[in-house]
This record gives C-alpha cells, structure tokens and sequence, in this order.
C-alpha cells in the first residue's frame, strides 16, 4: 500500500506522458486522475495508521541507490506523523487539483501532456516527504523543481512564460547549491546522511567542529545554515524569492498546487524534518527565525501594491511562508507544521477561486480591469469570502474560528512566548502583516467583486459560473479551510500533540514555545485578531466607500508607493549585480581570455610566430653566390675565432 | 577461460575495417551500403563480446583480469600485454557501447563511405586497445593513435570551413602533450628497465623524478582532458568535426586524460601528486567557473555543449585528486556519465543539423511543436547534463563534490557554483531551440525524429536512467579497485613520511 501511494502518480505520470496522443487527452485524464484519487483515499487510510496513541514510524526500503564508500544511501520510504499530514496536504490538494484542472483546461490542445507534468510532481513532491535521507529528499526537491519548470513554462509560446520557468529553475538552483553543500557537510558530520542515524547521534555531534572556507565552524550551524539556503530558495524566501511571483506564468491550478501548497512549503517540511540538527544549532534558527519574519512582512507590503490577482496571492503565499519559517526559528515546529496545513487548504482554495474569476473574465487577470462580478459568480464569490477569512485568521475567541485563526495565531504566540529579541522582532512584525494580509485580501475581494465593472463590454457580457466539475473540488478545500484549524488544533498544538507527533518532530525541553504559547498574555493573543478586523475596516473604506481614496493615497506617498509597486526592486538589483555581470564576463572570457590570450599565445602565436621566421629565413636564399660565400667566410672566421679562444683560455 | 577476449574485442573492429578495406567494392552505392552494414555489425560484435567481459568480471579483486602476454620487443622487455580492472573494463565498455551508436548516426554520411567506415573501426581499436594496455609503450602507440584516424575524420568529413584549422590545432595540441609524455616514457624505461605497467605500478620512483615525470605526463593528460588553459582545441575540434566524430571525441577521447591519471600520475608518482594537488584544483576550478560562464556566451550549439564538457571534466579531475572513495568513484563515474550525456548532445545537435544544415542557436525556436519526440529526447539529456537526481548526470557530479568537501570545502564551494551556471547554459540552449512559437518557415518542415534515430537515442536514454537510478551496478564494479588504489596512494605517501590529513572514509 505505502508503494501504491507513492508511484500510482508516476504511473499516471508516464501513461499519459508516452501514450498521451494514442490514449487521448481524454484518456490521459483518466488515468492519472485516477491514479491521484487512488492515492489520495491511500494517504487518509496511512494517516490514520501513522497518527495517534500507538502508532509507529517505519520505513518501506526499496533498493540500494548509492553504495560508494561509507557513503550508503537507499531508496526508501519512511513513514511517521510528519509524513502523514504532508501526505494528506499533497495528495488531497493534487487529487483536486486535477480534477478542477479538467474543467479549467477544457480548451487546451495539451491536456495530456499537462496531466502527465501535474502527476510527475505529485510523485516527485511524494518521494520528497517520505525520503529517508538528505539524497532522496534532494531527488525529490530537484524533481519538483524540475515539474515547477515544466508546468510554469507550459504556455511556452509565451515569452515571460519562458523566462519565468528558467528563473524558477536556477534561482531554486542557487538555492540547491547550498542545499547540496549542507548534505556534504552532514556527512561529514555523521558520515551518514540517512535520517535514523543521524538524528539518533545529533546530541553528541553538538558541540562538534569543521572547518569550512577557512574558518573554524560549529558543525551542525553551519549543515543546517547551508540546509536552509536550500530552503530559502524552494520556499520562496527573501533574497531567493523572486521566481515565484514570475511563477504564476503557469496555468492557475499549477499554482495552487506547487506554488501555494506544495512545493513551496518543501522548506518548511525539511527543517521541520530536520529539527533534531536545528534544536542543536541555536544560531541557525535564529537566522532561519529573521529570514522568516523579514519575509513576512515584506511580501505584505509588496501585495498591497499589486493589480494582477494571481500576483497579490503569490505575495501573500510567500508572506505566509514567511510566518511557517519564523515559527520553525522559535523552534514551534508543530505549529508551522500546522500553518503548513491549514495554508494549503485556503491558499488552494484562494488560487483555484482566482483561477475561476480568471476563467469568468475571459483569462483577465489585472485586478483593475474586473468589479461588480459577484452577482454573476455567487458560488465562487463565497468560496473566495471563506479562502480569505481563513487566511486573515478571522475567528470569534474561545468559540470557532476559520483555519488561519488556529494556525497563524499560533505562530504569533509562539514568537512572543520565545521571550528572545528575535522572537520579538518576528512577533511584532507578524502582527503588522497580519494587517497587511487582511488589507490585501479584502482590497482583492473589493476591487475584483464589487464595485462598478471596468471590465470591457465583451468580456463584462460573458461573465459565468465555472462548471461544477471546478467549484465541486473547491467545497473540500473550502471544508478543510474553515474546520480544518479548530479540528486539527488539539492534535497538532493542543494536549494531544505528544501523542500525535510521536518522534517525528524533535523540540528541546527549554525550547518548547508551542507549550509556552498557551501562557501568552492576552492583549499578545488579541492583538493580531484586532489588527486584522482593522485591515478589513481600512480595506472597506478605501476600496468601498471613497473609490478615489486609493488613488490619493498612493500619489501622496508617490516614492514609498513605487518602491512597492516594483517590488523593493529584487529583480533589479540582481539583474544588475548578478546577471550582467556574468554575461559580460562570459562574453570577455570567451573572446579575451580564449580567443585573445590563450589562443593569441598559444598555438596562434606559435603559428604565426613559425611562419615569420620562415620567411625571414626563406629571406636569406637570395640565389647570388657571393651572399652565400660571404656567409660562409662569416661562418669560418666565427668558428676559427672560437676554436682559438676556447684553445688559448 | 582460455580465450584471447580482451585481444578479440580489441581487433575484431580493426578485421571488420580490413575487410571493408579488401572485400568491399563495386558500384559506389552499393559499396556504401555493403561498408555501412560491415561497419555496423563489426562494432555490434564487439559490443557483444564486450559484455562477456562485464559477465565474467570479477569485481571482488583489484588484480587485472583478462589478462594476455606475449613477448614484442623481448630484448627491450616490451611486450604486448594487456588486462583490465575495475577502472579500465567500463571504459572499455563505453567505447563499446558508443562506436555502433555512431556508425548508426553516420548512415546518411554520403561522401567517402567506405573510408569513412574504415576510420571509424580502426579508431574504436585504438580506444580500446589504449584501455586495455598494459604496457605502457603499448599504450603509447594506441594514446597516439587515436589522434590518426580522429584527424582525418575532422579534417575530411568536417563541416565547417575552419575544418583544416580545427584539425591542426588538435593535432598539434595533443601532440605537444605527447612528446613530452613519450619523454617521460623513455626516462622510465631508463629508470626501471621495463614498460610493464603492473610493474611500474610498484616501483617506487625517486622524489626529484616524480616531479619532473608527473609535469610530463600532466601536459599530455591536461591536453586531452581538456584542462584550463589547454582546452582551447576542443571547441574548434568539436564545431568542425562531424557529429559522430564529435560523439567520440566527446564520449571517449576526453576520458583518455582521466583515465591516464587514475593509471600513471596517481598510483605511479604519488608524492608528486600530493604535491601537484592544489595545482589540479585550482586549475579545474577555473575551469569549471570559466567555461561555464563562456558556455552562457555562445551562439553555437556545438560550441556550448564543448564548453560544457570542459566544466564537466572540471568535476572529474577535482574528484579524482581527492583521493577519497567518493571523489574518485565519483569522477570515473562522472567520466562514463558524460562520455553518453554530452554523445547524446552532440547526437541531438546533429538531429537538427542533418536536417537544417546549421548550429545556430537563433536560427532555431518552437521545434517542439512539430518535433515533440525529439524535444522529450533532448530534454532528457538536458537534464543530465545538469545534474538532475534519477539521471547519471547527478551521480558523478555528487560524488565528486562530495569528495571535495572532505578534502576542501573552498574547492567544493567553487565547483559548486558550475552546477548553477550548469543549470543556466543549458536551460536557456533548451528553452531558445526547443520552446517558443513556431514562426520560422523551413523549421516548420521539419520532420520529428526517424525511426533509425530513435534506435540511437533508445539505448543512451537506458543507460542515463539506470545510471542514475541504480548506480550500483557500475560502482560495484570499480570499488575495490579504487580502494586498492587509494590504499596504495596513502601508503606511498606514508612511506615517503607525508602526513596525510585526508581521511579515507
């Protein structure tokens, strides 16, 4: 069963992939939505067996991958309650995602090959969750990345849809680069990279020391400081993150699965797999904890400035990677586990709703062109009003909220219960995105439903409804986004986590701050519910009741407002320090150092070097008999001269 | 086991372009036709008998195995001997593997057929004569010529304009190599009084020698490899060689070096080596960072996918001068994975070649629409190229990384970077041929791939999946052999009273 689970997508993924012109796009569907439901009813069944009271972990092994040396590593599959929920959140996201995709590729004369790419990374991002060391785990990560690739460039007659797709890939390369450094170093460490080893002797290695770049290093900082490079970049975090808003060149349901619920949350997953190494490296979480906070807020600020509403939710999932991060700093990794969850459900829901507007608006995606729509598309309207509550964290205290109140509060709280200056940082600018994340989701559902329409006639005349075979996959995602945080709370935070993670994830005693966060005062529980309800009230009045406001505002803080709208100019600063200079540089090796230098010394030189003494040779036999009876004479004195000189001393 | 098998898999391609030579003739398409056939079925036996070696290769022994001796020059004490190891046997097999690849690529070649054929054979003799040796005048003649029939095939079945000059200057830069390792060949005889190779291999020479022999050697070996600064030959060589011609000198003669390394330098001269080690570095770091970047820069498929193998070969003489188990397995199997990814390459640039009769990377775009077999194929090898995980690209790349970081972190980090920009180079040569619209009007006709050249591909796509998902299979067969030779390194250097601070883990 655990095999079945893992590679029914890859069958899926390779019957539709080779066969997809003889079976028909039609054919190709079936079969890998089949293959994905299948595999999705597999993981609830798993779920059950490998959470709660009892359970255990096990690994499945296949067969051996790499023997050279000390260096083992194995195809295998390891199962525990980590790998139960990512199980759960892959394929019930993937299982309905393909079915929505269905109805939203319906006019696509590509469908097989859409489908073969969307079960490759099924399979992919299931052979990342259940790796049962770094190398595996690293299959899967460059797999998925390779399927982000594919399915973002899917539009490949596209320009930008090309562009972004090789972006995607070597900034996520940039990322794996320290990803692969980390496994190195791992080993180093352990001489294994296989988990159970690893973890099982990670106290001993506390304290212990490499030398890397020259420096004397503490070991596991700087395993998991490189680890979490490859994180960073996977995950969409400062500094690394700008592919992803380029990402959402992908048809829709593409980004609601890999680049909102899945493949993104990779690095989340793996530094909460590896949190028996962070436990033991204090100054990497710290790092991990900025870097997550930072990205936070920033993404905030980013998308309360853009138009096009794919790209608002981009920010906005890159905003909440950030908040799962953080938590993971503070050592709350139930809880950005628990964040990771209930995102998937809402952010899914979110991008598959946006996709329907899209689908309604003739594939308009620019915020500014929509309004006024939700009377003509109530179903996805409500699906859209539940995604954001949840995201927003909207919930009454004590009583019931939507999942985003169980989950991202629970962050907040641990952050402030870390009692660190870091933690601090991170709470207070948590809450300031909290702000800014109900802003921007409401200022989304404002300008996109209501409102005068400032769509084009044509388009305005041909809103509808998207077929039921898309909104039918939306009511589970739309279930899990509002019940999903209060069912799930006690199990992943509350009494039961013990029992419910059993060993899968590894908090030191002094640091357990998601026991701490139940005694969080409770203006520092309140206060991000509060500012949210703010967030909505200012959306409102901006968006709603004084139309023209938004505009006014924007033009008094015209420098701040630019710098936004473009996005704190990532892209630009790398274009500038990184791209060109490598272009240009690879154009001045090229011609200077190969062509000019080395060739220009080397055998060219030589070549010509040849030749000019040949003919300055060739020069000399001038035909006339007195030059050569010259040189001779010259020729006999010299030797005479010498013969006499070397005789005489 | 009594027959001659290494001496059988060695000249049955030499008989087959005999007969070519004697037997075939008649009208001249008919002579084509017969030469391609014979060409064809010699390489194929060859390959079949080569996998008798595989099957009765007993990887539990560092020993040479298969081994034959016969008395050449007895008074010289030079003799034709010849044997392989865990080392040499998968070279023997990937010259095996890739010579009836190329005879099958090379079927449209019209001009010259017959001889064309015949240079073909008598070069896969010489490869794998070169790895079977073990004589090391022996393995001069054969390293040498190689160079003979590979100068012809560029010079006379070229493409390009250039196609004289490229020859020469490949000629001439391996050749320079070449005396001074036949120099380094005559000051060995001298010292020891033999050239057998199992010989030498425990002859302990003095420390002034070493280094003067080592520098020998390296010239020939950093030539052919091709290490920063001599690879200026190899993108000029592949640019004008035909495709095939391009496939082997890709697959195979680049491995020449390497192997040249893992055979004298290392195990012969190891003080020396300890002592050239940071050189080898430094050079292959330079390379990888330098090639990479000038790979982003070309407008040439050819071009591009040279350079790439120089920063690929970069990886494998970082690896090997580990010499750390994971390094050095990771650069042969480094060298085997790159002899079929970039042969590969080089096929799929011929693909388009054969039908547009240009490289260059503008003139092509959008070809998966019409040619969407060829675009999976392409982007397979792509991927490899790049490393990808469940391809054999990454196994090599891995490993000797791997090595490097427990030798030096800074070499590691450096080499490291040639993966990103590896990521780059490729996937942008893949995204402006492959993806985009459809525009250009000739590309439009164009046919997607023939069955013949899916019988090409078929068997390098195979053996890109198994070598990345089950590397086992190959690595099995080197290990012990390279313990054996890493034992031997650290022993020697002990001996000599270095302190060795690398750990062999």
């Amino acid at each position: 069963m655990e095999v079945a689970t893992i590679f029914l997508p890859l069958i899926g993924c390779i019957i539709a992939g080779l066969f997809g012109r003889t079976i028909g796009a039609r054919g190709a569907m079936a079969v890998t939505v089949t293959a994905v439901c299948v595999s999705a009813v597999l993981s609830i069944i798993l779920f059950f067996q490998l959470t709660g009271e009892g359970s255990e972990a096990y690994t499945v092994t296949l067969f051996t991958f790499i023997d050279s040396g000390a260096f083992e590593v194995s195809w295998a599959l390891r199962f525990d309650a980590l790998t139960a929920v990512m199980l759960i959140v892959v394929n019930g996201v993937s299982s309905m995602v393909h079915i929505y995709s269905i109805g939203y590729m319906a006019h696509d004369g590509h469908r097989a090959r859409f489908f073969s790419y969307l079960s490759l990374f099924t399979f992919a991002m299931l052979m990342l969750i259940t790796a049962d060391n770094l190398v595996q785990l690293y299959f899967g990560w460059e797999g998925v990345g390779l399927a982000s690739y594919l399915l973002i460039g899917f539009w490949h007659e596209r320009e930008s849809a090309r562009a972004a797709a090789v972006k995607a890939f070597v900034v996520n390369r940039i990322g794996d680069f320290g990803f692969a450094l980390g496994i190195f170093a791992v080993f180093m460490v352990f001489g294994s990279v296989e988990f159970d080893t690893i973890f099982s002797s990670a106290a001993e290695h506390a304290d212990a020391t490499f030398t890397f770049l020259g420096y004397e290093v503490h070991a596991l900082t700087c395993a998991c400081l490189l680890l979490f490079m490859g994180a960073m970049g996977k995950s969409a975090q400062l500094g690394l993150h700008t592919w992803l808003p380029d990402a959402m060149e992908g048809p829709t349901p593409v980004s609601a699965l890999i680049h909102a619920a899945t493949m993104v949350t990779a690095g989340v997953f793996m530094v909460a797999r590896m949190s028996p190494l962070f436990e033991y490296a204090p100054d990497a979480l710290t790092v991990v904890c900025l870097v997550g906070a930072a990205t936070a807020i920033v993404a905030a600020t980013i998308g309360i400035t853009q138009n096009d509403i794919k790209r608002v939710i981009a920010y906005s999932t890159m905003s909440q990677l950030g908040y799962m991060f953080f938590a993971l700093g503070v050592s709350a990794y139930s809880a950005a586990i628990f964040h990771l969850m209930t995102h998937a459900f809402f952010k899914s829901l979110l991008f598959l709703g946006a996709g329907s507007v899209i689908h309604a608006m003739s594939d308009e995606q620019d915020m500014r062109k929509m309004g006024g729509i939700w009377k003509q598309i109530p179903y996805t309207y409500t699906l859209m009003w539940i995604g954001s509550l949840a995201l927003a964290g909207i919930g009454i205290y004590g009583v019931f909220g939507a999942a985003g109140f169980y989950s991202k509060d629970l962050i907040l709280e641990s952050a402030f219960a870390d009692h660190s200056w870091f933690g601090d940082i991170a709470y207070w600018l948590g809450v300031v995105a909290a702000f800014l994340t109900a802003f921007y989701s409401w200022r989304l559902i404002i300008m996109t439903f209501h409102g005068p329409s400032r769509a084009e006639e044509k388009v305005a005349a041909h809103v509808h409804e998207s077929s039921w075979v898309m909104l039918g996959p939306l009511v589970p995602l739309a279930a899990g986004a509002i019940f999903a945080g209060w069912i799930g709370y006690d199990a992943f935070a509350g009494h039961g986590r013990e029992a419910f993670w059993g060993e899968a994830l590894f908090v030191l005693h002094a640091n357990d701050t998601v026991e701490a966060a139940h005694h969080v005062p409770f203006w520092g529980k309140i206060l991000p519910l509060v500012l949210a309800f703010g967030g909505i009230a200012l959306a409102y009045v901006v968006y709603m009741m004084r139309p023209g406001m938004a505009g006014a505002i924007a033009r008094a803080t015209r420098p701040v407002y630019v710098f936004l709208l473009n996005k704190w100019y990532f892209d630009e600063l790398f274009h500038w320090a990184v791209v060109r200079p490598a272009n240009v540089l690879g154009r001045l090796l090229w011609k200077g150092g190969d062509g000019a230098v080395i060739d220009g010394l080397g055998p060219n030189g030589i070549a010509s070097t040849t030749r000019m003494v040949a003919r300055q040779a060739s020069r000399l036999q001038t035909g006339y008999v007195y030059h050569y009876v010259f040189a001779m004479l010259v020729g006999a004195v010299g030797l005479v001269t010498w013969y006499l000189y070397t005789v005489s001393a | 086991m009594t027959w001659p098998l290494l001496s059988l898999v060695t000249f049955v391609p030499l008989a087959g372009a005999a007969i070519i030579f004697l037997i075939v003739r008649g009208p001249a398409e008919e002579t084509a036709t017969n030469a391609r056939w014979m060409a064809l079925w010699a390489s194929l036996l060859t390959f079949v008998l080569s996998l008798f070696v595989w099957f009765n290769f007993d990887s539990s022994t560092p020993d040479f195995q298969f081994e034959e001796h016969m008395d050449w020059f007895p008074h010289l004490g030079i003799a034709y001997h010849v044997g392989v190891d865990g080392i040499s046997m998968l070279f023997v097999l990937l010259c095996t593997l890739l010579t009836p690849l190329c005879i099958l690529a090379s079927w449209k070649i019209a001009d010259r057929v017959k001889e064309y054929m015949i240079a073909f054979l008598i070069l896969e003799t010489m490869m794998i004569g070169m790895f079977c040796a073990l004589d090391f005048v022996l393995f001069y003649v054969f390293f040498e010529g190689v160079l003979i029939p590979m100068f012809i095939i560029i010079g006379v079945w070229g493409s390009g304009s250039r196609r004289v000059y490229a020859a020469f200057k490949f000629f001439l830069f391996t050749l320079l190599g070449s005396v001074l390792m036949l120099l380094a060949l005559l000051a060995i005889y001298l010292e020891v009084g033999t050239t057998d190779i199992p010989t030498l291999l425990i002859y302990h020479f003095p420390a002034g020698m070493q280094t003067w022999l080592w520098l020998a050697m390296f010239a020939s070996f950093a030539v052919k490899v091709p290490m920063w600064p001599v690879h200026t030959w190899l993108p000029d060589a592949h640019v004008e060689a035909p495709t095939a011609g391009s496939v082997i000198l890709a697959g195979v003669l680049l491995k020449m070096g390497g192997y040249g390394f893992l055979r004298f330098s290392i195990p012969m001269l190891p003080e020396a080596t300890a002592e050239f080690t940071p050189l080898i570095y430094t050079l292959s770091v330079v390379a990888i960072i330098y090639t990479s970047l000038v790979a982003m820069a070309q407008e040439d498929m050819k071009k591009l996918i040279a350079y790439s193998s120089v920063a690929h070969m970069g990886f494998v003489t970082i690896g090997m001068f580990t010499l750390t188990t994971q390094g050095v397995q990771g650069s042969i199997y480094q060298m085997l994975s790159h002899g079929i990814v970039s042969g590969a390459l080089f096929l799929c640039v011929g693909v388009v070649y054969d039908r547009l009769h240009t490289r260059e990377i503008a003139r092509f775009g959008g070809l998966v629409n019409n040619m969407p077999r060829y675009a999976l194929v392409f982007m397979i090898f792509m991927l490899a190229s790049v490393g990808l995980p469940g391809t054999s690209g990454f196994v090599g790349e891995f490993l000797s990384l791997l090595g490097a970081f427990l030798a030096n972190t800074w070499v590691a980090a450096l080499a490291a970077i040639g993966v990103i920009l590896g990521a780059v180079y490729m996937l942008s040569l893949y995204r402006r041929v492959i993806f985009g619209k459809l525009v250009k009007e000739d590309l439009k006709l164009l046919k997607d791939l023939s069955a013949r050249e899916i019988a090409v591909f078929a068997p390098l796509i195979a053996m890109v999946l198994w070598m990345g998902i089950y590397p086992g299979s190959f690595i099995e067969v080197m290990e012990v052999s390279v313990d054996h030779l890493i034992q031997n390194y650290q022993v020697a250097l002990e001996q000599a009273g270095h302190a060795t601070t690398i750990a062999s883990r």
